[in-house]
């Protein structure tokens, strides 16, 4: 992905910020400038989640992409915060037979990845056992 | 709306050919649809192709017009269009030509696919169909097609008994129709135990439980059934054309391993074609990966969320089960070059419905269905089609 589609959302990626319909209630990170239910309706507000939640489901990703191939193997999971909202990440642990459904894990900064081409790092939001 | 049929099919070998460029292959296809047809090229009105990312596999865009120019029609400046929604790109180009013949707009019209995979290493090719994904949300944290899929099939195995043998079980199956099918990337049947021992590529998906990388092309002609006869003695009649969409992200979904895109298509299309489960035939599915045949046979509705992983055990879904899924040996045996899946499930069903599937023919089949997907569920196109 080019650098300044990346930087774009960095206060999104590194701050958990994302958004909460003050209508009908819903928080929505990745942010969401439409809320699907209330559309036009809706009163789409900021929001910063908290970074807690728990492992929905999740894979041990053994062949990826030149810009992750360095962590492999690597755990990647659907990660349901405290406020409802589901996102993808990344799940750093000691060795991936820790991790289940329904772990507790909480968010931390760290790097996501390299690309190739460029060289430049990029950083964002992991989880790890909370 | 008028009534369709499809008059001519024709599907290159599915496999990796370095000797073959992505133009070589649509022709072929496309030159073997209308031989089949018994058509002149003045004849056609309209193209659609369906093509996911030649932009990323082989640094070409404006399909359209590139495929009808190799096709010798740029001289008859027939109207041509790229379809692109990932996987279903080919799925989603039949039914425009569909559309188009059924509303009058056009009369003859070719729909095909095409992907040229192999010209890029698997770094890239895994990287350029992460964006069937949200790249922003999904891509770009390190998800790729195998590791969502994965996803899936933790999410399923979590919550309804399927055990990896009976996952692995889809794989033998389709690679036992794959050896049956001469133009298959893989011809070679398998055991459990080839699955259960491959490497490991995002658990608990193994090499074998994915569909490979994949050139090839396919191609068939639609025209109005009223005429379908002047061109063949057996038309295939197109029962029933549609489509459904979702979110484009995995996570957003409202049950992680139900794809309500093919729920939403498959009863739009069971009520277009007035038709209920048990007259299908056989069906062709979008087994991008094992777990997603069984979310497929599932989510059409032939039956309960939880059985398919026992029924496909039982040999229900084998070539002379009950409900025959992926004769042709499905994305995983018989290859899966992304744009051109889509048009070869129909040529299959038109091949079986005519009788001219040969070692994996079945006996009287009468209504045949197609199922393809795109990316994890955000597009999902179904047809269903009757001998006449
Ligand atoms: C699974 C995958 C990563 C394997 O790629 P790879 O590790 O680079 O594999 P290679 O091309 O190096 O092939 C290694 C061997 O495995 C075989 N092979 C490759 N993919 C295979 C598959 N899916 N099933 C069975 N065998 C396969 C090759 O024929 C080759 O055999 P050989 O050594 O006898 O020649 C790749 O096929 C893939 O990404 N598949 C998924 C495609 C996808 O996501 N499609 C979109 C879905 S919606
Ligand atoms: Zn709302």
């Amino acid at each position: 992905m080019s650098v300044p589609r990346f930087w774009r959302k960095i206060p999104q990626r590194y701050n958990l910020e994302g958004t909460h319909c003050e209508v009908c209630g819903r928080y929505f990170f990745p942010p969401r400038n439409l809320c699907p239910d209330c559309r036009r309706d809706g009163r789409i507000v900021g929001h910063t989640f908290e970074g807690v939640g728990t492992i929905v489901t999740y894979s041990v990703i053994r062949t990826a992409s030149d810009q992750f191939s360095d962590l492999t193997p690597y755990v990647l999971a659907i990660v349901e915060l405290k406020e409802g909202a589901r996102m993808t990440a990344q799940v750093v642990v000691e060795n991936p037979e820790e991790v289940f459904i329904g772990m507790p894990v909480k968010a931390v900064f760290r790097r996501l990845g390299t690309d190739g081409e460029s060289g430049v790092i990029s950083y964002g939001t992991k989880f790890v056992p909370a | 709306m008028r009534d369709v049929a499809v008059i001519g099919v024709g599907c290159t070998d599915f496999g990796e050919w370095w000797d073959r460029s992505f133009r070589d292959l649509f022709v072929e296809a496309g030159v073997m649809a209308i031989e089949d047809a018994n058509l002149a090229g003045e004849q056609i009105d309209a193209m659609y192709v369906g093509n996911m990312s030649a932009g990323r596999f082989i640094d070409q865009e404006h399909i359209g017009a590139l495929i009808a120019d190799y096709s010798g029609l740029a001289t008859e400046n027939i109207a041509s269009t790229r379809v692109e929604a990932a996987c279903a790109s080919g799925g989603l180009a039949f039914r425009e030509a569909v559309v188009a013949v059924a509303s009058g707009m056009a009369n003859i019209v070719v729909a095909g696919g095409v992907e040229k995979m192999t010209d890029v290493d698997t770094s890239l090719s895994t990287d350029a169909l992460a964006g069937a994904a949200d790249r922003e949300w999904e891509g770009s944290v390190g998800a790729t097609f195998p590791g969502l899929y994965a996803m899936i099939a933790n999410d399923y195995m979590h919550r309804y008994p399927l055990t990896r043998e009976q996952l692995a079980q889809v794989a033998v199956k389709n690679h036992y129709n794959g050896a049956r099918n001469p133009i298959a990337q893989f011809q070679k049947e398998i055991t459990l135990d080839t699955v259960m021992n491959s490497t490991m590529v995002a658990d608990p998906l193994r090499l074998f439980d994915c569909s490979p990388i994949t050139d090839g092309a396919a191609a068939v002609v639609v025209a109005p059934l009223e005429t379908a006869k002047k061109f063949t003695d057996t038309p295939i009649r197109v029962l029933a054309t549609a489509q459904a969409s979702d979110t484009i992200a995995l996570h957003d979904r409202r049950d992680i391993s139900t794809l309500d895109a093919t729920v939403a298509a498959g009863n739009r299309a069971f009520k277009m074609a007035g038709l209920e489960r048990r007259d299908i035939d056989f069906v062709e599915v979008h087994d991008c990966f094992t777990i997603a045949e069984i979310c497929a046979i599932e989510d059409l509705g032939f039956c309960k969320k939880g059985e398919a992983g026992r029924l496909t055990e039982e040999g229900y879904t084998a070539l002379d089960g009950d409900l025959p899924v992926n004769t042709s040996g499905g994305l995983k045996a018989c290859g899966h070059p992304v744009g051109a899946t889509g048009i070869k499930q129909v040529c299959e069903a038109v091949l079986q419905l005519r009788g001219e599937a040969g070692g994996r023919q079945l006996d009287g089949a009468e209504i045949g269905m197609t199922q393809n997907v795109g990316g994890t569920g955000a597009t999902v196109a179904v047809h269903i089609f009757g001998r006449t």
